[in-house]
Formats: C-alpha cells, structure tokens, sequence
C-alpha cells in the first residue's frame, strides 16, 4: 500500500466521520444509546468485581433490591427522581436556548431556603394559605437567582456558564447562614426537621392519612410540571422563540425577537422550577433545609437533561436510572460492606457511555475500504 | 497578619495548580469542568501509590516517595483528562456535560478509594504516610527563621517545595503561551480553530495534549492539598470539590492569564482565611464572610464582560467542539 501511495498523495484516512444528513429513525437511535447503556454495564460490572470481586450480578440484584426491595423503598426512589425530574425540567427552557444554566443547584437551595423561612415564620396560617405561600415563595425566590444571570447575559453577555457556577457558591454559603440562624438544638450546626411535632408545612400523603408513606402529591406536582414545560417549549410563541434564539441569536434579531427579553424571561422561568424543585426537597421529602438540600443534583439534572434531549418524558427514564443507580449502590455498600461512593464511580462509567453513544447517533463512521454505507458503530 | 498570609499561600498554592492546568486546557478551547473531578484524581493516585509503597518497605526513601506521588497524580489526572479529550474532541461530545460527568466520576473513585484505602490493606487504622508528607513539606529551617519567629524568613521560605514548583510553573506556561511558537499555535486553536486548522495546525493533536497536560497540572492541585494542606491522610468531606470550582473561578479572575493567577490565588486564600482573622464574629456572619471569593469573582467576570477588553475575553472558542466539515 504505502509503494503505492507517492509522497505528496494524501493517503485516505483509516477512519472518516462524516455527519449523518437524515435524521436517523427513532428506533435506532434509541438501539445505539441502549447499546451504549449495555456496554456501560458490562464495563461496571469489570470495575465492580476488580475491586471487591463478588459476583456483579449478586451485585446488580441486590441494586433492585434497594431501589424497590419494599414499598417504602420504591416510594422514596420515586420520590428522589421526581425531584430530579423537576430539576431536569428546570433547566430545559435555558438549555433549549443553549443558555448554559449549571446555577441549578443554587436555584433549587434559595428555593428551599425561602420554604423553611415559611415553615418556620409562618406556621399559624391555615394549611392551604400556608402551602399556597410556601410554593410563591419558593418559586419567587428560584427565580430572582436565575434572573440574575439572565439579566447579566442579555445586557453585557456575561458568560453564563461561570456565572451560574459562582451563583451556587454564593447560595450555599447564603444556606450555611441561615442554617446557623435557625439551628435548632442550638449547637448542632443543623436545622433539625422542621415542625417535628405538628407536621406543619409537611407535603401530606395522598392516597392515605399521615406522612412519608406515599409521596404522590410530589408525583403530580412534577409530572404537571413536566407536561406544562414541554407544551411551553414545543406549542407556544415563546417556545418558538427560545428555540429560534437558541439556533442564532442573530437569525432571532432579524426576525424582531426581543432577545434580550427572552433571555432574561427563560432564566427567570428556568430558576423559578428550579425553585420550585427546592420546595419539593424540602416541603416534601426532607423537612429540613441544609447545605446538602440540592446535594449535587443541579449538577446530575444538567446531564439528565442534555441527554433527553429538553425531552420532559425522556427525562423521566434518565433521572429514574439515575436515582436507581444511586439507591442501589447505596444498598449494595451496606450489604457488601463497600463504600457508598461506588455509586458515583458507576453513575459516572454510565453517562460517559450515553454520552459517547451520541456520537453515533448524530455521525457517521466509515473505516478504510468500506464499501458505501460503511460500518454504523 | 503573617499567619493569615502564610495559610492564604499554603491554600493559594492547591487552587493555582488547579488553575493553572486549566488555563493551558481553556486556552486550547476545551472548558473542562471536570477539574474538580480531576483534582479528586490526582489526590488519591498519589495518595495510593505512596501508601502502598511505604506499607510494603521498611524504609522508604523520602525521594522515591515523592516521585511515585507526582508519577501516580499526573498519571491518573491526565487519564481523566483523557477520557474528557476522547468524549468532547473526537467523539464531539458536549464540553460542561461531559466536564460534569468527569467530575462525579472523579470524586466517586477517589472517596471511594479513600474511604476504603484502610480496609484494602488490611485494617492498618487512620491512613497516613508519614514520610511522603514529611517530604512534600520539608523546607529549609535556616532561611525560614530570617528575622526570628514568624517574619520574613517564615513568610517566604516556610513551604514545601511544591508552592514554589507552582510558581515557577505559572512563569513558564507564561513564556510558553506568549514567546513560543508552539504556544502560539496552542492560542489559536482555542481562538478559532477552523483558521489554525487552514494555517496547518493540528487542532486535534493540540488539543488533546493540552487537555491531559492541563489535567495532570490540574491533579498536582489536589496532590498538594492531601500530602501538604491536611498532611498526608484522606478526608471524605468534599473541601477538594469547593477547591476544585474555585480553581475554575480563579481561571477567570486571572483572565486566562496565568501570572495573574499566581496573586489571584493567594488573593483567594486572604479571602477565604480572612474570617478567622475578625474578632467577634459569629458563626452565622463568618459563613457570610466565605462567601466573599465568589462574590469577589462574580464581580469580576462582570466588569470584564462591561469592559469588553479584547484581551480579558476567554478565547473565542472555548466550549464549541470543532469538526472540519461542519462550516
């Protein structure tokens, strides 16, 4: 081959990429990406028995069993990927706009600071005033922190990646505050839960009395929420708008969008969710607030997100194996005497791989001497 | 007031390799957020191998320590490195998920190795190298006690060697950037890389050297703060993720440029020590007061964006994958 080939004479290249023109089917997508989750697994599954060497798929049953061994279990899992889902749902409306909202983890703790603040100032008011306060207050306070960043990028187009990033530091630290404020017992440099006794503020069950045994208030507040975010982005003017801007800001301000105004309305909109999400975790699962509220799902929403595509359903299936993933692993870590991180190690194994499924999904691969059509993954 | 500055370098000094590696990865194009996932890397490979080698020799040599430490960190945070170069350049990945993504996984090995370092060995009780520790933090007690207790000599000379490696690494990414030509090509791969590419570049190449260079920089970070910040142990409680975000942070105080990031960085440590410094305060104003690097940056990164110097922009392409036939 190389006699062949003269100096000079470019060499065709082992591989070639080239991007796919047609859309590829649905099916088929969804096939590479399930591939990828399958390969994600096995991977694991070497790493797994490399470091403890048990037997993963002892491992990987015992993951099912924590996640829904019993019905309390599978309530909180469900419980844990609503919140994410909210989250995920959050951010949505920015991504669409290709506006990089990573501040969702600050969004979600003012959120939830301003629902404490009610729990704690407001407890005499009759319950459904007190919810109806809890909620606006949630939502106003999410979205003033996503405004911020909004404003800044539409008047002197601030990078908003590193701005919402600062935005989350800044809000743990404003937690942290409140949290030594309202410490109770004084000392504990924790808030404590929240009207232990009297239940106020509490999000009720739904199918029965009480507290904590189903948690289906959460799953209707999040899947309305759901449901509204994908009819704003896929019915509305201002969806139309958010993708327009999202394609070409330029292409927007030729055809009289106002980017400026959806910037600062999507951010705000985008925050106030994530706000809404902070009620959630509060209000609705933890009753308590402190610097772990959000607990790095700001950041896992970001990704369950971006991989759904700003799909709200999709974001369902990806925030469900997210949260699966991590009441497994802490399962397994009790059970096998490892280290609940392990979670984190295998999260992280999976999403390099969806991530990476993406590639074949949006590109074409041809090795040398392929014939056309060439080799699809 | 020595104190206050010696701890702000002490802490300056984990932030700025951070920063540092990350300035050589931003400057090629690629914001990877995974630094904090990469700082975790490199804490731990280090971390690991130095105990596994002081648990197996009777005597270790404090020299062969520290060059296991350092091979092990670049090594396993470049890999990271790696993995976030493989993902966003050749597969075109999406840069912040992908970042994201290397930092959950990065923290998720390291806690997990730490966590569970004393149990892979057998039960030996709190994990600890002494000597390794002793090594990175050894300096010269005759030039550190110029001017007595606590002055000059201390201020200046009192740190391990890595403190001063950190400078003179800014120094050199410095002279690299700007007077070399190769730092020059690095420059306009991350500006535009459609015309270094036309000028014959290879965008590809550099890019994935300055990612995994970047990341093993980036690792040194976190080397330095588990075997000189906290002496040589693991702690699961997260401070390198804080660290890590605020190496980012600094990236942009310094507007990319890595001088300025050397007085940034202990500029940071002022800040975030300074609390322990103000008498009576309470504990609920003191985490006000930790607030402050952040508000400090945010402040920054908005000045700048009025100012719209062209050399205090980040580099035109940071965070947009590159594919030639997509024009």
């Amino acid at each position: 081959m190389s006699e062949i080939t003269r100096k000079g004479h470019a060499q065709e290249p082992f591989i070639r990429i080239s991007k796919r023109g047609d859309e590829m089917p649905v099916w088929k997508a969804w096939g590479i990406r399930v591939i990828g989750l399958i390969l994600a697994l096995i991977v694991s599954a070497i790493v797994i028995y490399a470091i403890v060497k048990l037997n993963p798929l002892k491992i990987y049953v015992s993951m099912w069993q924590g996640a829904f061994g019993t019905s309390k279990r599978t309530w909180v899992t469900v419980r844990d990927t609503m919140t994410l889902l909210c989250i995920a749902c959050a951010l949505a409306p920015a991504f669409a706009m290709r506006f990089w909202n990573v501040g969702a983890e600050g969004q979600v703790l003012v959120g939830g600071i301003a629902t404490a603040a009610c729990m704690i100032y407001f407890k005499s008011l009759p319950l459904p005033l007190l919810f109806l306060v809890m909620i606006i207050a949630s939502i106003v306070a999410g979205g003033i922190w996503g405004l911020i960043p909004g404003f800044f990028k539409a008047r002197w187009n601030t990078n908003e990646t590193l701005f919402t990033l600062m935005m989350n530091y800044i809000a743990i630290q404003l937690t942290a505050f409140f949290v030594a404020t309202w410490e109770n017992p004084k000392g504990s440099n924790s808030v404590g839960v929240i009207n232990r006794q009297t239940k106020v503020g509490w999000l009720p069950n739904l199918f029965s009395e009480g507290y904590n045994t189903d948690f289906g208030w959460n799953v209707i507040i999040v899947l309305l929420v759901a449901t509204l975010v994908l009819i704003y982005l896929r019915q509305t003017k201002h969806g139309y708008e958010i993708s327009v801007v999202g394609d070409s800001e330029n292409t927007a301000r030729y055809a009289g969008i106002r980017v400026k105004r959806v910037y600062i309305r999507t951010m705000a909109l985008s925050g106030a969710i994530a706000g809404l999400a902070g009620f959630l975790a509060v209000s609705g699962a933890s009753h308590t607030i402190s610097t772990q509220t959000a607990g790095g799902r700001g950041f896992t929403a970001i990704i369950v997100a971006w991989l759904s595509r700003m799909n709200t359903y999709v974001m369902l299936v990806f925030a469900a194996l997210i949260v699966f993933l991590d009441k497994g692993a802490t399962e397994i870590a009790s059970s096998f005497g490892m280290n609940e991180y392990v979670s984190q190690i295998i999260s992280g194994i999976i999403l390099f791989f969806v991530l990476g499924s993406e590639f074949f999904v949006n590109y074409r691969v041809k090795f040398r001497g392929a014939k056309t059509g060439g080799a699809d993954k | 007031m020595i104190t206050l500055l010696h701890s702000a370098i002490v802490f300056g000094t984990v932030i700025l390799f951070g920063a540092l590696g990350e300035i050589i990865s931003e400057k090629a194009g690629n914001l990877n957020l995974g630094v904090p996932g990469v700082m975790y890397l490199g804490a731990i490979a280090g971390l690991v191998g130095v105990f596994f080698y002081e648990l197996g020799t009777p005597n270790p040599i404090p020299i062969v320590c520290i060059l296991i430490a350092l091979v092990c960190s670049f090594a396993a945070s470049a890999l990271g490195g790696l993995v976030y170069s493989f993902l966003t350049i050749t597969l075109r990945c999406n840069q912040n998920v992908t970042g994201l993504t290397l930092t959950i996984f990065g923290s998720g090995v390291a806690n997990f190795f730490g966590g569970s370092l004393n149990k892979l060995a057998g039960g030996v009780g709190q994990v600890s190298v002494p000597v390794t520790s002793g090594a990175f933090r050894k300096y010269i007690p005759a030039l550190a006690s110029i001017g007595g207790e606590k002055s000059i000599g201390y201020l200046l000379f009192s740190y391990g060697f890595m403190a001063y490696a950190a400078i003179i690494l800014a120094i050199l990414i410095h002279f690299y950037l700007k007077k070399t030509r190769s730092g020059l090509n690095l420059r306009a791969v991350g500006e535009n890389p459609a015309t270094a590419d036309a000028a014959g570049i290879n965008v590809t190449k550099y890019k994935y050297l300055a990612t995994c260079i970047g990341a093993g920089i980036s690792g040194f970070g976190g080397l330095y703060y588990t075997m000189d910040y906290i002496g040589g142990t693991w702690a699961n409680d997260g401070t390198i993720e804080a660290l890590g975000w605020l190496a980012v942070a600094l990236v942009i105080f310094a507007t990319w440029r890595s001088l300025n990031a050397i007085w940034g960085a202990y500029l940071f440590g002022v800040c975030y020590w300074m609390y322990l410094y103000i008498p009576g305060l309470q504990r609920r104003s003191l985490e006000l007061f930790k607030m402050i690097p952040y508000v400090v940056t945010l402040l920054l990164l908005v000045f700048v964006s009025m100012r719209r110097r062209k050399e205090d922009q980040p580099p035109a392409g940071l965070g947009l994958p590159y594919f030639r036939e997509e024009r």
